[in-house]
């Protein structure tokens, strides 16, 4: 069993009208299984409403199926036991870099994890270094969150979860509020994380140019997995991406264009230098 | 704008008094407010006003940044005056028309002005040194024993110092609610106090509705990383005395005996 | 009928030690029906320099004029300049209040004092523009998915009847089909009406399939102000302000380095096709 793991996970809630009676059941999501393994990069991809945010709220025992089991490094979510053991071990980024972020100082908010867990106070100021320094915030220790950019919020976030010290990290769309190089900027921190400290990532995101260094991609599309693979995989099946109404990089949508036309490129090009390669190969200019 | 207001207005220096227990100058502060009841004779408050400038001295904080503070409380402390000048039954000094100043009124007002004024340049010089969180941390630490009568202690520590953080970040956030109103036509200006209170709807609801959603969203961030409440709980930073803190409960003793002793005997 | 912005600057908190330039030195003309993109990374200035337009901030210096009027004239109308020049913010959905979609649209003409047929015609007329289908408009604004709660709030400012329309960063946040809908509705809303319009994107990819004109800003001051093409062919100097060309500048540049003859300065995918297959072809 990998580090976390669904079994036909199922999540429903009821919708209600204003008084209260129920109009009826949606289904969030639907009979989805993962088997993600320790180390892995993993990205989970759909457009908003797809229930991806959903699944991911499930592997930090926030919400609890209605059907099926998710297990965290063999734990079962659903025993409450182990729930706090779960949420140290699956960290979780959400979204909003202004509404995650606890603490008046920055490196009060990366302890906050640790003092909750009950961590001695020496080795919290040790793990609150190790962690900004891995997501190169240890300039800003003592800034005020408030002060900082988006993508830098961001990465306080990333290092107020390290000093958990988890196996795994969970983040739902942590870009999607933030600039281009805000963006660049978390990714940047994240791959870190999983080349060098060996974390486990699953990345909840629709942007398509954050997932091509993904081991695994799983695309969701109302509550369901619609496609599942290695990023080129995913990327040399451009029709069914946008018939999903995804983003394609445009290099990968150009070599689908000119193949199409008659040019004799392969699937699933994800770089520039991919594409220069193999529109070299294929005529001498 | 309305960002250009600002909030516990910390003023950073690194000072002997900054450097100092939270927990002590909570506990001074309110001994100096004390002190200033108990003592009722000049030489009282010259001992006072002593002790204040020396504190002030310590702390490095500029005299005009607390001139600066005093500004907003003139007015209150100008009725105070008025009032027990006026007001204070006793021998005659001068009467203009009915108003009748007294010897005892005139004495009244200037000591209510003395001590109003030590009070608040007091409790700013707590509030400039210690910074919000800190602030809240001693609290907390002060009112544990209230954890036995149920008190939730650390609870109410937790929602000042979320207060504190979100503080600025919903101003911002009115700003911006209050602009995008303003361009499609709002006016928050012109009007009658009714029209006046109307034309705050569109700008309280969107407001209240933010902050709830970004209440529940830090509620499931603080959960998501383990917390549950004061329970098991270690500090990054905990308090602990130092020589210093020591030292400065030894001086606030002494100056609070000092002002029993100049009430005793005098 | 045009915006001058004349020697316009823009000091945020004068007279404190922490004074900020905001804008430097500006002149702009935004001449009638062109659509605008206005690029520049966060905090250079950009949205500052939109809610000049309407005047809802005053500049430090310098003056902007408004169909030939300076807008900070005594007793110039400044309500009346806001139904004129229409500003969309940053996650206008926040903004919304009302009890159902339609009421919210209202808000807008409801406050320049028309009357109340006016005021709901021109509502219903916004409403379409967006392309909210009319069983959406007796529900909460709140109840809406995320983009459909932008387009209301779009809607809201469209129903001021704006000769020129601002949106800043209308995407932020969206996913690639909510932002695709979103920016094809304003597209076509331009083509309708003519009315000019001025995106404010910090994305590249998203402004050059659309806009005529771009206008880029860095620390206050623009630095380019020219069509697409020509904007993209200062790859480098875009980059070193934190801004990036479309991709597909790249791979046009990529190519030609290689020896392959293709014009360099394609900015969409459609272009640059084209130009690959010539050049394949001349090789043939």
């Amino acid at each position: 069993m990998g580090i976390i793991k669904t079994d036909k996970l199922t999540f429903e809630y009821i919708r209600r009208d204003e008084e209260g009676n129920v109009e009826g059941i949606t289904r969030a999501v639907d009979e989805v299984d993962l088997d993600v393994k320790q180390g892995d990069f993993i990205a989970i991809l759909g457009h908003n409403g797809s229930g991806k945010s959903t699944l991911a709220k499930h592997i930090n025992a926030i919400l609890y199926p209605t059907e099926g089991t998710v297990w965290v490094d063999g734990m079962n979510t659903q025993d409450e036991a182990h729930l706090w053991d779960i949420r140290q071990e699956a960290g979780m980024v959400f979204q909003n870099p202004d509404n995650q972020i606890i603490g008046q100082v920055v490196e009060e908010d990366v302890g906050f994890g640790p003092e909750n867990m009950g961590v001695p106070t020496k080795e919290i100021w040790e793990r609150v270094e190790e962690s900004l320094k891995a997501v190169g915030m240890y300039e800003f220790r003592k800034h005020s969150p408030n002060k900082l950019s988006g993508g830098q919020k961001q990465r306080v976030s990333i290092a107020g979860v390290i000093a958990m010290h988890p196996k795994c990290i969970i983040l739902d769309e942590p870009t999607a509020m933030l600039d281009p190089n805000g963006r660049k900027e978390v990714i940047r921190a994240v791959r870190a994380l999983n080349d060098v400290e060996g974390i486990t990532v699953v990345l909840i995101t629709h942007y398509m140019e954050e997932i091509i260094h993904a081991d695994q991609v799983f695309v969701m599309d109302r509550g369901h997995i619609a496609m599942e693979g290695t990023p080129r995989e995913i990327f040399s099946r451009v029709d069914e991406l946008k018939e999903l109404r995804l983003d394609v990089p445009q290099v990968t949508l150009l070599a689908h264009e000119l193949r199409e036309k008659g040019v004799n490129l392969p699937e699933g090009i994800l770089t520039i230098e991919e594409f220069v390669e193999a529109l070299n190969g294929c005529q001498s200019f | 704008m309305i960002r250009d207001i600002t909030l516990g207005q910390y003023y950073q220096a690194d000072s002997v008094i900054h450097r100092l227990d939270p927990r002590v100058k909570l506990v001074a502060t309110i001994g100096f407010i004390i002190s200033l009841f108990v003592v009722d004779s000049w030489v009282g408050y010259v001992v006072a006003a002593l002790f204040l400038v020396c504190m002030i001295k310590l702390s490095k904080v500029p005299f005009r940044y607390m001139v600066k503070g005093m500004r907003a409380i003139v007015f209150i402390l100008l009725i105070t005056v008025v009032f027990n000048l006026f007001l204070t039954p006793g021998e005659p000094l001068v009467s203009v028309w009915k108003l009748t100043i007294t010897k005892e009124g005139m004495r009244t007002a200037v000591m209510m002005a003395v001590r109003l004024s030590f009070l608040i340049v007091g409790s700013s010089l707590m509030t400039l040194t210690t910074t919000p969180n800190s602030l809240t941390d001693g609290m907390e630490k002060l009112m544990k024993p209230l954890k036995y009568v149920k008190v939730p202690v650390h609870e109410i520590a937790m929602m000042m110092s979320i207060a504190l953080r979100f503080i600025p970040i919903l101003l911002e956030e009115t700003d911006k609610i209050m602009k995008a109103q303003i361009a499609r036509g709002a006016d928050f200006e012109s009007g009658n106090l009714i029209k006046k209170a109307k034309a705050m709807v569109p700008l309280l609801v969107p407001l209240f509705i933010s902050a709830f959603r970004r209440a529940n969203d830090l509620a499931m961030a603080m959960e998501a990383r383990c917390y549950r409440g004061g329970e098991h709980r270690t500090k990054m930073k905990p308090l602990c005395y130092h020589g210093a803190d020591r030292i400065a409960y030894g001086v606030l003793l002494v100056y609070f005996a000092g002002c029993v002793a100049i009430r005793i005997m005098l | 009928m045009s915006i001058i912005l004349d020697h316009v600057n823009y000091v945020y908190g004068e007279d404190t030690a922490l004074a900020v330039h905001a804008l430097k030195d500006i002149n702009l003309v935004i001449p009638d029906g062109q659509f605008i993109g206005l690029i520049g990374h966060t905090g250079s200035g950009k949205s500052t320099l939109v809610q000049h337009l309407n005047g809802l901030i005053r500049p430090t210096s310098g003056a902007i004029y408004y169909n030939g009027e300076d807008i900070h004239e005594k007793d110039y109308d400044r309500k009346q300049l806001r139904s004129k020049v229409g500003l969309v913010f940053q996650y206008p959905e926040h903004q919304l209040f009302e009890i159902d979609v339609f009421k919210d649209v209202c808000f807008g003409p409801k406050n320049l004092g028309l009357p109340q047929k006016e005021i709901e015609l021109r509502a219903y007329a916004a409403l379409k523009q967006v392309g909210l289908e009319d069983e959406y408009f007796y529900q909460s604004p709140f109840d809406l998915s995320g983009g459909q709660k932008r387009r209301v709030a779009i809607a809201g400012v469209l129903a001021m009847k704006p000769e020129v329309l601002v949106l800043d960063e209308p995407t932020a946040g969206l996913d690639p089909k909510g932002r695709d809908e979103i920016l094809d509705q304003i597209a076509k809303l331009k083509e309708e009406t003519g009315i000019t319009v001025i995106l404010v994107s910090h994305s590249m990819e998203d402004v050059a399939k659309y806009v005529e004109r771009i206008i880029v800003m860095n620390r206050g001051s623009v630095l380019y102000d020219d069509t697409p093409r020509e904007v993209f062919k200062h790859v480098e100097e875009l980059e070193q302000v934190g801004l990036a060309a479309p991709q597909v500048t790249y791979i046009m540049r990529a190519l030609s380095k290689r020896g392959m003859p293709v014009d360099t300065s394609a900015t969409t995918i459609a272009e640059a096709s084209q130009e690959i297959l010539k050049a394949l072809h001349r090789t043939v």
